[in-house]
């Protein structure tokens, strides 16, 4: 009987470490589409503040001045109803993304991925800057 | 939900059905919060009534997708308006000029097609970036290359149908539309036809030449509303060997005619063959393209200074400009191809310009090898160094310019462009000068820099383009003024004949109108004649470029 209650609950804690393992792929595999989706269409702008930028992080710098990150991959305040706006009404010079650039599920990826290290924050940012 | 302009909500639920049927119910969007991103970001109307509203929008995925779904809107007669990336940032993005259009967005055909590695040609579709082609290139190890646009992400096609330019190669480079070669088109009824060579029903030549037997048609399709290109060809470029650019700085004013025309005649003599550049040291010619830093020295601030849109007097700029070596205007050269070749080429410029420009003096730069080393594209963009857009690199840099910094702390929501082109000599840039600053002035057309110090750009053999761009605002009254400035300033080039090389979607009827006016608009009554020939129940881009169907003309025109 022991022996029968030591398997069930090694089965039922191997079950749990393969559980959790497979939530941990599957987050991991949506946080690196996330990124692969911020890559395609965002970091030309977006990414480091070069010579080949399309000029967001420099803005983002310029209008911050210091006090949020200018990259938007450094940033934890932002929602998701925030970074949704932004990608599918644009501002200022940055254009908007329909359905056939970025899907509803691209966006969630890159929404996952942007909010990788936000937790669930009470400060977010929804100010429009 | 939204139904399109004229069409009864039977009809149109009939011809969501077929839509669905055709490319799948999920790429026909009818929700408004999807209809919505088919909206021009930096519409000059925006907030106001006038801007266009989208009911639903269709993705196909093949041509034969495109044809079913353009006879079922002929069918049911519902307006629809094709795009291809809906990139066409500042002259109306993803928006239809005729409000109540169906968008047929063409994004989802992104495939390249073939690629001609001896013969440097491509085929693709038209949802295809610039940034495809190239990543396709570097990905397969293809050696070719393409002329680049300001910002890379737009579509070949659609650029082209548009007559784009770059900033490449004279020959088969900046202007998009000359390095067309063989279409596929769905009309507007849904027939199809290949054009040049690949109407006989063989591709074998479709890439090869562009002209088979008969009219040729190719060029009703652009800035038109005749077809849906659902493949085009394109004459490219084998990857660059060598880039080379050099200046020629001439000392007096009047220099600037032989200048001109010098460069113009090494254009025709294939001697140039990248873009050349102008500027005016002396009249403090400044900006991020041109890379020169502005005027600090008060002498020379005190000599620029504008009275009553007159020019700054060029005598005692050129007295100033001996005493500092500064030149009156410099000409950049571009040479594409291998040093040793470009060497000879500069060598033959130099000894022209030296011989026909007393005092003239030349300033030469590195040239650069391909592949590029690692240290030499760490600096391309960048001061004293080599634009990307000038090397076939795609880029955002340009389209940086239009962002917040701090010569520009308050943007505008978007902006659209003011093109006028002129006829490329040294009497007309000085009149276009002339003519657009008093004219500014006289308007309220606020300026960064007097057009004293602008200069064309060459994107042309025999013409220049006084590009500037002009800023969209939040404040619709703001807006509205800006659009009057824009068509009164229009209309004043175009009474010069110097008409616009492309214009915003909103304001197409307006300036096609003061640009066709030969003959009481006898060419827009040709384009009439064939939108109702070609498209005989109007459905097709209603009113792009000012061509409106039968139905809508008498509306459109008031």
């Amino acid at each position: 009987m022991r022996t029968v209650r030591f398997i069930t609950w090694m089965s039922v804690l191997l079950a749990l470490a393969l559980t959790a393992s497979a939530q941990d792929t599957a987050e991991e595999t949506a946080l690196e589409r996330g990124k692969a989706v911020y890559d395609e269409w965002c970091i030309i702008c977006h990414g480091e503040n070069d010579p080949a930028s399309g000029g967001g992080t420099a803005a983002l710098e310029f209008l911050y001045q210091g006090a949020l990150p200018a990259k938007l991959e450094d940033r934890s305040d932002m929602t998701p109803e925030f970074i949704t706006e932004l990608v599918r009404r644009g501002r200022f010079g940055m254009p908007n993304f329909r359905l056939t650039e970025i899907s509803e599920q691209q966006l969630d990826n890159m929404i996952a991925y942007l909010r990788r290290n936000s937790g669930d924050v009470g400060d977010t940012n929804d100010s429009g800057d | 939900m939204a139904v399109p302009t004229g069409v009864s909500e039977q009809d149109w639920a009939a011809a969501l059905e077929g839509f669905s049927a055709v490319v799948g119910s999920e790429w026909v969007f009818t929700e408004e919060e999807h209809t919505s991103l088919y909206h021009d970001v930096y519409s000059i109307y925006q907030g106001e009534p006038e801007d266009p509203v989208v009911p639903a929008a269709v993705a196909p995925y093949t041509a034969e997708e495109v044809q079913q779904c353009v006879r079922i809107a002929n069918q049911y007669k519902i307006p629809i308006y094709p795009i291809s990336t809906g990139k066409n940032l500042g002259y109306g993005g993803s928006a239809p000029v005729y409000s109540g259009s169906l968008v047929l967005d063409l994004k989802r055909m992104d495939r390249i097609l073939n690629v001609d590695v001896e013969k440097a040609t491509v085929l693709v579709e038209p949802g295809v970036t610039f940034y495809d082609i190239v990543d396709h290139f570097e990905r397969n190890n293809i050696p070719l290359t393409l002329d680049m646009p300001d910002p890379a992400w737009g579509s070949l096609i659609g650029n082209a149908l548009e007559r784009g330019m770059g900033h490449t190669y004279s020959q088969h480079g900046r202007d998009r539309w000359s390095g067309h070669c063989g279409m596929e088109v769905v009309l507007p009824t849904g027939d199809m036809i290949r054009t040049g060579p690949g109407a006989s029903g063989s591709d074998v030549l479709w890439q090869d030449q562009k002209y088979g037997i008969g009219p040729d048609v190719h060029g009703i399709f652009t800035q038109s509303n005749f077809g849906v290109i659902t493949k085009m060809g394109f004459w490219i470029r084998p990857a660059h060997e060598g880039f080379r650019h050099a200046r020629v700085h001439v000392p007096r004013f009047d220099d600037i005619h032989k200048l001109v025309a010098l460069d113009t005649r090494l254009h025709n003599m294939e001697i140039c063959n990248g873009m050349s550049v102008m500027a005016s040291p002396l009249y403090g010619s400044v900006g991020p393209m041109l890379f020169m830093p502005p005027v600090t020295d008060p002498e020379h601030l005190a000599l620029l200074e504008v009275r009553n849109g007159e020019r700054p007097d060029p005598g005692p700029l050129a007295a100033y400009g001996e005493r500092n070596r500064l030149a009156f205007w410099w000409l950049e050269l571009k040479f594409h191809g291998p040093n040793s070749v470009t060497q000879a080429q500069w060598d033959y410029a130099k000894d022209l310009f030296s011989r026909e420009i007393p005092g003239c003096w030349f300033e030469e730069y590195e040239p650069l090898e391909f592949p590029l080393s690692e240290e030499v594209k760490a600096n391309l963009n960048t001061y004293g160094h080599v634009e990307m857009v000038n090397i076939g690199i795609p880029s955002l840099h340009r389209f940086a310019i239009s962002m917040r910094n701090q010569f520009n702390p308050e943007p505008g929501v978007g902006h659209f462009w003011f093109a006028p082109m002129i006829p490329k000599t040294g009497e007309q840039i000085l009149l276009a000068q002339e003519v657009l600053q008093k004219n500014c002035e006289r308007l309220g057309i606020p300026l960064l820099a007097p057009y004293y110090s602008m200069m064309p750009l060459m994107w042309y053999p025999r013409a220049g383009i006084f590009l500037a761009g002009w800023n969209v605002h939040a404040d619709p009254e703001r807006n509205r003024r800006t659009r009057e400035q824009y068509v009164e300033l229009s209309q004043i080039c175009a009474d010069h004949g110097w008409t616009e090389y492309r214009a915003p979607a909103p304001l197409h009827d307006q300036i096609m109108r003061m640009s066709n006016g030969f003959n009481d608009h006898a060419l827009l009554r040709f384009h009439e004649t064939l939108k109702d020939a070609i498209d005989p129940n109007g459905i097709l881009s209603a009113g792009r470029y000012g061509i409106w169907p039968r139905h809508l003309r008498e509306e459109s025109q008031g």
